[in-house]
């Protein structure tokens, strides 16, 4: 299964119970760290959940920066004295640190909107209509409206990537040459 | 036509481009990284040998065929010289030792750099004001390789690179520009400090990290996030470039009014020496082939701008070797090749 948040695999599975909803959160060892969840996810849920509400009061609730990549070990020391990163994953680990940095040096710029890979646009597109969805799905729990949280659940489920690990939820049936 | 004097033919910058009183070359160079990759500086020698045998057959079946594809560890030292002086590769491209690589159109005018700073350079090189079809030749490479590579991209921030600074579109718009009329008149550093203002970079005649004592500037975009590429195009062509390109015109015309016998002294100079001296060192002989081009510009002199591209291109220590390769080494051999050739040249 891959993380919510990129190509990696993810290695942290857990329920995290926001406003009365129970969300399932698969993610890499990265954005684990960066949502402020423990690697490995061998820990007891209870102190899991302990860890998130201490977070999301006051300053902890800001993602903190690691001190160096786990994807590459480069630290941002390191980053700082040379001007190179050493792998797309240091873009994810640096933050807020490198982001700060990034729009100082882009004179306002602060997202990317051009040419973008088709895979990624696709890639973007499940993450935010998946985004959305939850957000619906939030405030139809909120609102007791039983039936469309039901339905809207069935809608979430059925995007892609993560529909792929999932034996026999493909449209296309067994794998084969199409007629 | 010998061998030698075609390898000038073929260079992409041999011509004169459009607008060529002011812009030397136009360029439009797009960065990309291999995901699931370290970047070039952090990757192993094994890593950066996987990027070239992934890149290399992605090149092979998707960009157009007939790219010549040059491993550049194993190159003898004047041929990675020679890719300097066509403004092909990097100096520090052309110097290291670790593998990479540089697949280049038979015209010249389309470039691959593999493993320089980011694993994937396309570049599109022409003379002249020609950024629209650079930037269309950069983005048709990109195109063709789309199905071929999956790359390091991010949500918010675009084509990830090893220098956070290109980030976004991961592009670069780039002229190289003659400017003899503001360096004499002293405006260039007006010129660099309205450059600085524009968020642009200001580089020497061989790009990154090298001088601008000439009055060769390579003038490019820094800014590669929160803007389309074609917007940022737009930007640089529309009202960055035709900005400096007037200011230089001016600068020509107010000499040309009010300092008439002054011009006419220093172009004179110039080719009077071109045409006497025994001895030419590369870089003197830059300064006065750019006084050349600027006369033959104002119809001061009645040389061919054309001759004069060309033999900025011809007079470069590794061209010269090739186009006189009977000429004994050490610099006061060199000095005496370059001095002859450029006589003959202008007689
Ligand atoms: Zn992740
Ligand atoms: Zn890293
Ligand atoms: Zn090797």
């Amino acid at each position: 299964m891959k993380c919510d948040h990129c190509e990696r695999p993810a290695v942290v599975h857990e329920h995290l119970i926001r406003k009365g909803v129970i969300r399932e959160v698969h993610l890499c060892a990265e954005h684990a760290l960066e949502a402020g969840l423990a690697v490995p996810a061998a820990q007891p849920v209870a102190e899991v959940l302990l860890h998130i509400a201490k977070s999301t009061q006051g300053d902890a609730a800001r993602p903190r920066a690691l001190a160096s990549c786990t994807g590459c070990g480069v630290s941002f020391a390191e980053f700082r004295k040379t001007g190179t990163l050493g792998c797309p994953a240091c873009y994810d680990c640096f933050q807020p640190m490198l982001g700060q940095v990034i729009e100082r040096a882009q004179a306002g710029g602060t997202a990317h909107v051009g040419r973008a890979p088709k895979a990624a646009a696709e890639v973007e597109l499940r993450r935010v209509r998946r985004e959305k969805l939850m957000r619906e799905l939030d405030s139809a729990v909120t609102a007791e409206q039983y039936e469309r949280a039901a339905r809207l659940r069935d809608e979430l489920s059925a995007i892609a990537p993560d529909a792929g690990d999932a034996p026999g939820r493909e449209a296309s049936g067994p794998s084969g040459p199409a007629r | 036509m010998s061998p030698a004097s075609s390898i000038i033919d073929v260079a992409a910058l041999a011509r004169l481009g459009p607008e060529p009183d002011v812009v030397i070359s136009s360029r439009v160079r797009l960065a990309r990284n291999v995901s699931g990759l370290p970047f070039v500086n952090r990757a192993t020698h094994a890593q950066r040998h996987e990027a070239l045998r992934l890149l290399r057959k992605a090149v092979e079946r998707s960009v157009a065929p007939g790219l010549a594809w040059l491993e550049l560890h194993g190159a003898a030292p004047r041929d990675r010289t020679l890719l300097v002086e066509r403004h092909l590769v990097s100096r520090h491209f052309a110097e290291s030792d670790a593998p990479r690589a540089l697949a280049v159109s038979p015209d010249e005018r389309t470039s691959l750099m593999v493993n320089e700073e980011d694993h994937l350079r396309i570049q599109a090189l022409q003379s002249g004001l020609a950024l629209d079809s650079c930037f269309a030749a950069a983005c048709g490479v990109d195109d063709a390789l789309a199905g071929a590579v999956d790359w390091a991209f991010h949500p918010r921030w675009g084509y990830l690179t090893a220098c956070p600074t290109n980030v976004g579109c991961g592009i670069r718009i780039s002229a190289m520009l003659h400017l003899p009329a503001l360096r004499m008149t002293r405006e260039i550093e007006r010129v660099q400090n309205a450059a600085k203002d524009l968020h642009l970079a200001v580089r020497g005649y061989y790009g990154e990290g090298s001088v601008t004592d000439a009055d060769f500037f390579q003038v490019s975009n820094q800014t590669t996030l929160g803007s389309t590429e074609e917007a940022l195009l737009a930007e640089f062509r529309d009202v960055v470039l035709p900005r400096l390109v007037a200011y230089e015109r001016e600068a020509r015309q107010q000499l040309l009014t009010r300092d008439r016998m002054m011009l006419e002294d220093r172009v004179h100079r110039a080719q009077a020496t071109l045409g006497a001296a025994r001895l030419l060192a590369h870089d003197e002989a830059m300064r006065l082939l750019s006084r050349v081009r600027l006369g033959a510009a104002l119809g001061l002199l009645p040389v061919d701008m054309a001759r004069v591209q060309r033999l900025m291109l011809e007079i470069q220590p590794a061209h010269l070797s090739l186009l006189r390769p009977d000429a004994g080494v050490g610099d006061d051999a060199e000095r005496s090749v370059r001095a002859d050739y450029v006589r003959q040249a202008l007689s």
